[in-house]
């Protein structure tokens, strides 16, 4: 079964970059461009990963985490966060809010990659 | 019968008699038991004022003037009046400062003058002189006339006896020792002589009783009462008139007035007078009694004054016997021996009475006034430094006292003769009678100045000099007598007995008026013209208002300076000796409530102390100089006190500076604070700009990197995808490119780095070649551009290069936010006031109110919630803000008229005329900012 991965950003190159890898790995993939899209996307796509831009316009990566991870529902979905702020301490929130991994932009794809296969357990 | 060792022996036990009273006061006071203290001693020994001028001299002037010699006594009796106000007044005033006599009093008055106390003595010494020659003249007479008992004859003129014959020498030596002994056997600290007053109303009582007794002997003794007397002398008609006052050779109404006011002063300011009745004054309450006791004494001395004179006159031929003598020479005549001693007892006793109590006042004056505040200031004596100086003070005291008696004894040889004792006296009254402006004035008004006083005694005593001095000189044959005829240097208006012309005066009477207008004159005008000094001010307060000061320490309100109680107990114990001193400050110590005298603070009021205490022994002037010559006073003159007010003003000055530098600090302090605050916010605004920043740059790279690594890992893409994603890492490098330039362009700008070509430029010009600039995007996007210019040049003063940015600036963002194909962006430019006005407008989505300002920091980008992320650096505006609040124009956005953005901006127009030499762009008019 083809696993699902929402990629919620909203830079549309670094998109349009997720999304060519994420499809080349073999994943159905959906974009979201805000927050509360991506809240949306996760609600009626159900993915099983979501690529998360910590950034983003109408509520940041943080609070689309915490909703997630509330929500008993999506309880597997498991969420890498995205953000060009590499900070300790922004790592540090994101996994207090229940982020499964975090990764700092530029990112490496091989990298990436292999993050996402290991969360969906492949 | 009387021989002369028989007349030398009853005088000699007489002032035996005398002494013995004085030494028993003396121990009585000594031992506490003071038996001077009662008004009726007082009153006594007021009666000093009555002389052997009273004894002899009153029947003299009866026989002569008839109730003439009455002015004298009554001018006393009427002014007594006063005395419950005015001599109280001093004697408060002299307790209070230890005044030890009329010099001193004057002097501590102005300012504890010292040039003033000398010359209230040296006036006392040449006025008193003839005074004293008086009872010199009344003495050696008496004694001669009862040499001759009982033979009745006129004594032969002194002058004509060869000194160490005549009787007059011996009477002042033998007066002379007699004071000495009685008043320089010790010093006291307050200058009173118990004994000598004790002495002194002993013989009050005998020359009242002897004169009563004669008085008594002649009325009912030679004739049978009042009655007889009178009927038989206004049988002879030359008597008669005598009984008029105001007729005849009597005294006129003015010799009267003058005469009554000269006596009633003279009885306050004679310098023994002061002496009785205030220095030697125990008790203020005993002037009650003393008022009242004082005129009756005068009235008894005077109750057969004209009984005896016509007594005299109906019994002795005319011209036979001196009228002044009348008084020895009736019971002479008479045979009675015993009457005759009494009464020469009696005149003795007033005489030495007199002698006494004046030389003593005099000599004390001398010494306190006159000399030591000379020898004082003799540094090369080096008295400050004698350890006792009391017996240096009674030697001075007992060399004035001969001299004062020489001088008397001098006068009465070489002047005394012209005169009848009446007439010397009357002249020494009109002398100390110059003391009563500066004194009674004093007292009362508080303006008067030591130079008022000075100029006020000066002139008068001058006047004195010149209308009564010069004239007595004259009849003794040492000036010509043209002089008092003709005026000098035949001048004559200047005739000292007839001055400017006043005639009709006896001599007393003129010299008074005149003395008395210039000294009065000379005193109140000087005194409204100069200023008290400060200390004069002082004692001014002091004096005038002795009665509303209570207690005797009176502050120093005004002293500053430093001493040590050791100082101050060496100093009076060189005047008053260790013993007087130890007591001096133990009562110190006590009124102060300490327990031992070491515990005496050395403060203003313990100097001032010490002062009066030895103002007490060596006059208020030498006090001063003796306290100031071991306390390192600083004398406290106007100056001074302006220096004070000078440096209080200074440190208030000076405190209102430290207010305003506290008040600076505490303000420089909050703006510390507030810089605090603000670089703490800069600094977290700087960390957010770091942050931004690194996010800014991350984001391209972050496409950058993984589109590459994707080109790199997937070699099989297909061209037109590998075509889009090498496009894409171009744009993203661009992106990339220009974020970094335009940080430091702004990083530039804010520091003030920026370099500026300010210049005058042509706005119409330049926005045609931004929107040249921009024309291929406006293509791309299908978004219309208009451009409303004016035909005509329009100059502003700008940096041409980046206004064009700000210009090339606003017309991408109104790309950016305009509708493809349908967007429609317009330029305006135009003139408003003084500036030149461009707006940009699109008809895009607009910016929210709240969104207006924001747009305008750095990295807020509007437009968020559109479709998608504008692409841009959101530095653009902010950069923008910056050039054009540097050219000096405005930057803001609002809404346009038919929805969308307008963004306008205004810069200054600057003259046209410059813009012919701006066809060479660059190089010129361009300046560094």
């Amino acid at each position: 079964m083809t696993k699902k991965v929402l990629i919620a950003d909203d830079e549309p190159n670094i998109v349009t970059s997720l999304q060519f890898l994420m499809e080349r790995n073999g994943y159905e993939v959906r974009v979201a461009r805000s927050g509360d899209e991506a809240l949306e996307q996760v609600g009626t796509f159900l993915p099983d990963l979501v690529l998360l831009d910590v950034m983003m316009p109408a509520k940041n990566g943080y609070e689309v985490c915490q909703k997630i991870k509330e929500n008993e529902a999506w309880a597997k979905i498991k969420v890498i966060m995205l953000t060009a702020k590499g900070r300790d301490t922004e790592v540090s929130k994101g996994i207090a809010l229940g982020a499964d991994a975090y990764t700092s932009k530029p990112f490496s794809t091989k990298e990436l990659v292999t993050k996402v296969r290991e969360l969906l357990g492949e | 019968m009387l021989q002369g060792w028989v007349i030398v022996l009853v005088a000699a036990a007489y002032l035996g008699l005398l002494f013995a009273v004085a030494y028993y006061a003396d121990k009585r006071a000594d031992a506490g038991r003071s038996i001077i203290a009662n008004p009726y001693i007082y009153a006594l020994s007021l009666a000093v004022y009555a002389t052997s001028w009273t004894f002899y001299g009153s029947v003299g002037r009866a026989a002569a003037d008839g109730v003439g010699f009455l002015p004298i006594y009554i001018g006393p009796t009427l002014g007594v009046v006063l005395w419950w106000l005015v001599l109280r007044k001093i004697i408060r005033i002299s307790k209070v400062n230890r005044i030890t006599s009329i010099a001193d009093f004057v002097g501590a008055r102005y300012g504890k003058s010292q040039i003033l106390g000398g010359l209230v003595t040296v006036i006392a010494i040449i006025g008193i002189t003839p005074y004293i020659s008086l009872q010199l003249k009344a003495a050696a007479t008496s004694f001669n006339i009862l040499l001759s008992y009982p033979v009745l004859s006129v004594p032969p003129p002194a002058a004509s006896i060869p000194i160490l014959r005549d009787t007059a020498f011996y009477v002042a030596m033998s007066l002379a020792a007699f004071t000495i002994l009685f008043g320089t056997r010790h010093l006291d600290a307050a200058e009173r002589h118990e004994g000598m007053v004790a002495a002194i109303a002993f013989e009050s009582l005998v020359k009242l009783v002897a004169f009563l007794a004669v008085g008594a002997f002649v009325t009912w003794g030679i004739y049978s009462g009042f009655g007889d007397i009178t009927r038989k002398a206004a049988e002879v008609p030359k008597m008669a008139a005598l009984f008029t006052p105001f007729s005849g050779a009597g005294p006129t109404y003015a010799s009267w007035i003058g005469l009554t006011v000269l006596s009633m002063l003279a009885v306050m300011v004679l310098p023994r007078q002061f002496q009785v009745a205030v220095v030697e004054n125990v008790n203020e309450n005993h002037l009650k009694k003393a008022i009242w006791l004082f005129p009756v004494y005068m009235l008894a001395i005077n109750l057969f004054v004209l009984p005896i004179a016509f007594g005299g006159l109906l019994h002795f031929a005319s011209g036979q016997v001196d009228a002044d003598t009348f008084v020895l020479a009736l019971p002479m005549a008479e045979k009675q021996e015993l009457l005759t001693l009494l009464v020469f007892i009696g005149g003795l006793s007033a005489a030495a009475g007199m002698v006494v109590v004046e030389t003593i006042a005099l000599s004390t004056m001398v010494c306190n006034d006159l000399v030591m505040p000379l020898v004082l200031r003799i540094k090369a004596l080096r008295l400050a430094e004698r350890q006792d100086l009391s017996g240096l003070l009674l030697t001075i005291r007992r060399g004035a006292i001969v001299l004062i008696l020489l001088l008397g004894y001098l006068y009465f040889r070489f002047a005394g003769e012209a005169y009848a004792l009446v007439s010397i006296g009357l002249i020494s009254f009109a002398a100390v009678a110059q003391f009563a402006p500066a004194l009674f004035g004093g007292l009362y008004w508080r303006d008067a100045t030591r130079q008022g006083a000075m100029w006020g005694l000066s002139l008068g005593f001058i006047v004195w000099a010149y209308t009564l001095m010069l004239p007595a000189i004259v009849r003794s044959g040492w000036l010509p007598a043209s002089i008092l005829s003709d005026g000098p240097l035949g001048i004559a208006l200047l005739r000292p007995s007839q001055l400017f012309g006043l005639t009709g005066l006896d001599q007393i009477t003129h010299a008074l008026i005149w003395s008395m207008m210039a000294n009065i004159g000379a005193y109140l005008l000087v005194s409204m013209m100069t200023r008290p000094s400060v200390i004069e001010q002082a004692q001014a307060s002091r004096f005038v208002d002795a009665f509303k000061l209570t207690g005797v320490h009176g502050a120093a309100p005004l002293w500053r300076g430093s001493a040590s109680l050791a100082e101050l107990k060496g100093l009076v114990s060189r005047f008053l000796g260790p013993v007087r001193a130890k007591e001096v400050f133990a009562t110190l110590a006590t009124e102060r409530d300490l327990h031992s005298v070491n515990d005496l603070e050395v403060d203003a009021d313990l100097v001032h102390a010490v002062e009066r205490q030895l103002a007490g022994t060596i006059g208020a002037a030498s006090a001063r100089i003796m306290v100031s010559s071991v306390v390192k006073e600083e004398v406290v003159g106007i100056d001074d006190v302006m220096g004070m007010l000078d440096e209080a003003s200074q440190a208030i000055a000076y405190s209102h500076e430290l207010e305003e530098k506290s008040r600076e600090l505490v303000a420089a302090t909050r703006e510390l604070q507030a810089a605090n605050e603000r670089l703490k916010e800069l600094d977290r605004m700087k960390d957010d700009f770091v942050s931004m920043v690194s996010h800014e740059l991350r984001t391209p790279l972050t496409s950058i990197r993984a589109f590459s690594e994707i080109l790199q890992e997937n070699p099989d893409l297909d061209p037109a995808e590998r075509q889009r994603f090498l496009g894409i890492i171009i744009k993203e490098s661009e992106r990339l490119t220009r974020l970094i330039n335009q940080v430091l362009d702004l990083a530039k700008i804010e520091s003030g780095r920026a370099e500026w070509h300010v210049g005058v430029v042509d706005l119409v010009q330049l926005l045609r070649n931004a929107a040249d600039t921009t024309a291929s995007i406006f293509q791309e996007t299908g978004v219309e551009l208009v451009l409303e210019l004016p035909e005509h040049p329009l100059a502003v003063t700008a940096d041409e290069d980046r206004l064009t940015q700000v210009a090339i600036n606003l017309l991408s963002n109104a790309v950016k936010f305009s509708p493809t194909h349908t967007g429609r962006v317009t330029v305006n430019l135009r003139e408003e006031g003084r500036a030149a006005r461009v707006d940009v407008c699109d008809n895009g989505p607009g910016v929210k109110a709240a969104d207006r300002e924001l747009i305008f920091e750095k990295f807020r980008q509007a437009g968020d919630n559109m479709t998608g992320k504008p692409h841009g650096t959101g530095l653009g505006l902010p950069i923008s803000r910056q050039i054009m609040t540097h050219l000096g124009g405005h930057l803001w956005v609002s809404d346009a008229a038919k929805g969308g953005a307008m963004f306008s901006f205004t810069l200054p127009l600057a003259d046209a005329s410059n813009l012919a030499a701006k066809e060479w762009p660059h190089d010129q008019e361009s300046a560094h900012c």
